[in-house]
């Protein structure tokens, strides 16, 4: 039954449950969410991604930050240096989300993993290839573009 | 410093409660515990309300209860600390005893998730831990979080999926014998491997469900357990805290949570505990999912870090084997109203030291303490409470 119909009917927007038919009022004040975030500290990630680039800050401390990170806490300092990062590295974990969000329904079933970069940090992404997860699995990160239209990174077998 | 002792327990009925709306379901556990304790509202000095409430209509649920249950004008607090709420509200009621700042606080954990549509509650709740790196970007859903963990232990440890089954059957079986479990009902391993994959390895009996309820506890202080003469009495022997990064990307490993080990560590040195698989009658775990449950035997020291799969496989964490686990049905069967779980975890510790648990799922108290361990998110926030007969 739809809210208008229920009103109709029963005068509110009460619709009995299904199972129990106990009533339930549905909330005739509907919330869309949608965030809005800023990047402006991690801007030349975007630039990077631009040009082919995999971008990590990098403190002079010799401290790297992936996802990037404006500050440091080891050293307290906010001068960080932008560094590319090699794109291979090993696959450490591996899953399939077949129960997507709403969100993300307009996609298949997609594999999501987590690498160890040579680098030494860790990057979470989209993982294509045959989902098999097997010790020491080489991946390189590849820079693609998603369906939305704008890039992304994924992670593929080597 | 004073000690907070449990003097009352409540407990409501989970699974899908469209028969209620929040302040009842609020008010099923509250009156019991009032009434176990034989305390009347006005006696309640402050209480804490352990909510995470993104998919239900009421934000206020603390005025809302003030309102309901005559708590006005008393102090209060909500909690948020994703599925360990329950177990940061009663932190914060606990300090507030240990502190001396209060002698009667009432905790209560709730949670209306289906006053939302599942796929709604589905997209929340997978919002938890980095939104932006891992939900924004790569979809990343809660039982993708523990299948990257189940995933990577099995390929350390060569766990099968019929292993992580043998954590569901159990729940299931102790889920049948709990009148307050959402799912009342016995399984076998075919069911759960008939099941279709929600974030594989991880199947559909693998996962927790979605659950209204709620469950709240009373604390008193040392002062007031001795002037009211309290016989049947819980306390808090230690708590540990800890606390993990948001992206996963950001750990070491992922065959266990160095969250659940830290704040374990620091409830073992408070209580004094060195072998907790025999120092402890039982315990309850998170077990959001079948591989949160073997991963907890591991950070909790019940096994050696690798061995936790073959305590499921052995059927080591029945009542009779080498610690009791999830008597109540775990939050895999009795339901995980997130909210409510630490604090549904705190009643079934009360119950089982009391002996007061139901039939066929009462554990043998030999040395009188359980412990409680209580996960939010993939050990973004990690509790490991201790209860005792024994004041410390």
């Amino acid at each position: 039954m739809e809210i208008k119909e229920a009103i109709e009917k029963m005068g509110f927007p009460i619709i009995p449950d299904e199972k129990s038919g106990a009533w339930q009022w549905f909330d005739v004040r509907e919330l869309k969410l949608r965030y809005i975030l800023s990047v402006e500290g991690i801007k030349k990630f975007y630039e990077g991604l631009k040009e082919g680039k995999l971008l990590a800050t990098k403190c002079k401390c010799g401290r790297i930050f992936f996802p990037p990170q404006k500050d440091c806490p080891s050293c307290k300092k906010s001068e960080m240096e932008w560094i590319e990062l090699k794109k291979e590295g090993v696959l450490e974990t591996l899953t399939v989300i077949h129960v997507r969000p709403t969100s993300f329904s307009h996609y298949d079933p997609y594999a999501v993993g987590i690498a160890k970069l040579d680098d030494g940090v860790r990057i979470l992404a989209w993982y294509r290839g045959e989902p098999k997860l097997k010790p020491g699995q080489r991946v390189k990160v590849e820079i693609v573009k998603r369906k939305e239209g704008y890039l992304t990174y994924e992670l593929v077998p080597i | 410093m004073s000690e907070a002792a449990i003097i009352g327990v409540g407990h409501s009925v989970f699974g899908t409660r469209r028969d209620v709306n929040i302040p009842e379901l609020c008010w099923e556990s509250m009156k019991k515990a009032l009434e176990s304790a034989n305390l009347e509202p006005k006696d309640i000095e402050f209480f804490v309300v352990g909510n995470l409430g993104i998919w239900s209509s009421e934000l206020a649920v603390p005025s809302i209860m003030a309102e309901y249950a005559d708590l006005a004008p008393k102090g209060s607090m909500r909690v948020e600390a994703a599925c360990a709420t329950g177990s940061a509200a009663i932190r914060v009621g606990y300090t507030a005893i240990k502190s001396g700042l209060a002698d009667i606080v009432l905790v209560l954990g709730v949670e209306k998730m289906q006053e939302s549509p599942n796929p709604n509650v589905i997209e929340l709740i997978g919002r938890f831990g980095s939104y932006f790196w891992e939900f924004e970007n790569f979809g990343l859903t809660f039982p993708g979080y523990y299948a990257l963990h189940a995933s990577a232990y099995m390929m350390k440890y060569g766990a099968t999926e019929e292993d992580l089954a043998k954590v569901a059957i159990k729940a299931h079986y102790y889920g049948a014998k709990n009148p307050f479990a959402q799912f009342r009902k016995e399984i076998d391993v075919a069911t759960v491997m008939k099941g279709p994959y929600v974030a594989w390895p991880l199947k559909l009996f693998d996962c927790s469900p979605i659950t209204d309820g709620s469950a709240c506890i009373i604390l008193a202080s040392d002062k007031k357990v001795k002037e009211m003469g309290v016989e049947e009495k819980v306390w808090i022997l230690a708590q540990g805290v800890g606390t993990g990064t948001a992206n996963l990307s950001k750990r070491e490993d992922f065959t266990s949570l160095a969250s659940a080990r830290y704040a374990a560590e620091q409830a073992y040195k408070l209580a004094k505990i060195e072998d907790p698989a025999k120092e402890l009658d039982g315990a309850n775990v998170h077990d959001c999912f079948t591989i949160a449950e073997i991963m907890a035997y591991e950070d909790l020291g019940f096994c050696k870090r690798g061995e936790g799969y073959k305590l499921a496989r052995e059927g080591q964490t029945y009542i009779g084997g080498k610690i009791p686990v999830n008597v109540d049905g775990g939050l895999k069967a009795k339901g995980h109203p997130i909210g409510a779980t630490g604090v549904s975890m705190a009643v079934e510790a009360y119950k089982q030291l009391l002996r007061k648990a139901d039939k066929g799922r009462q554990a043998d108290i030999k040395n009188g303490r359980w412990l409680a361990h209580n996960i939010g998110g993939t050990g973004h926030y990690a509790y490991v409470t201790i209860y005792g007969l024994e004041r410390r």
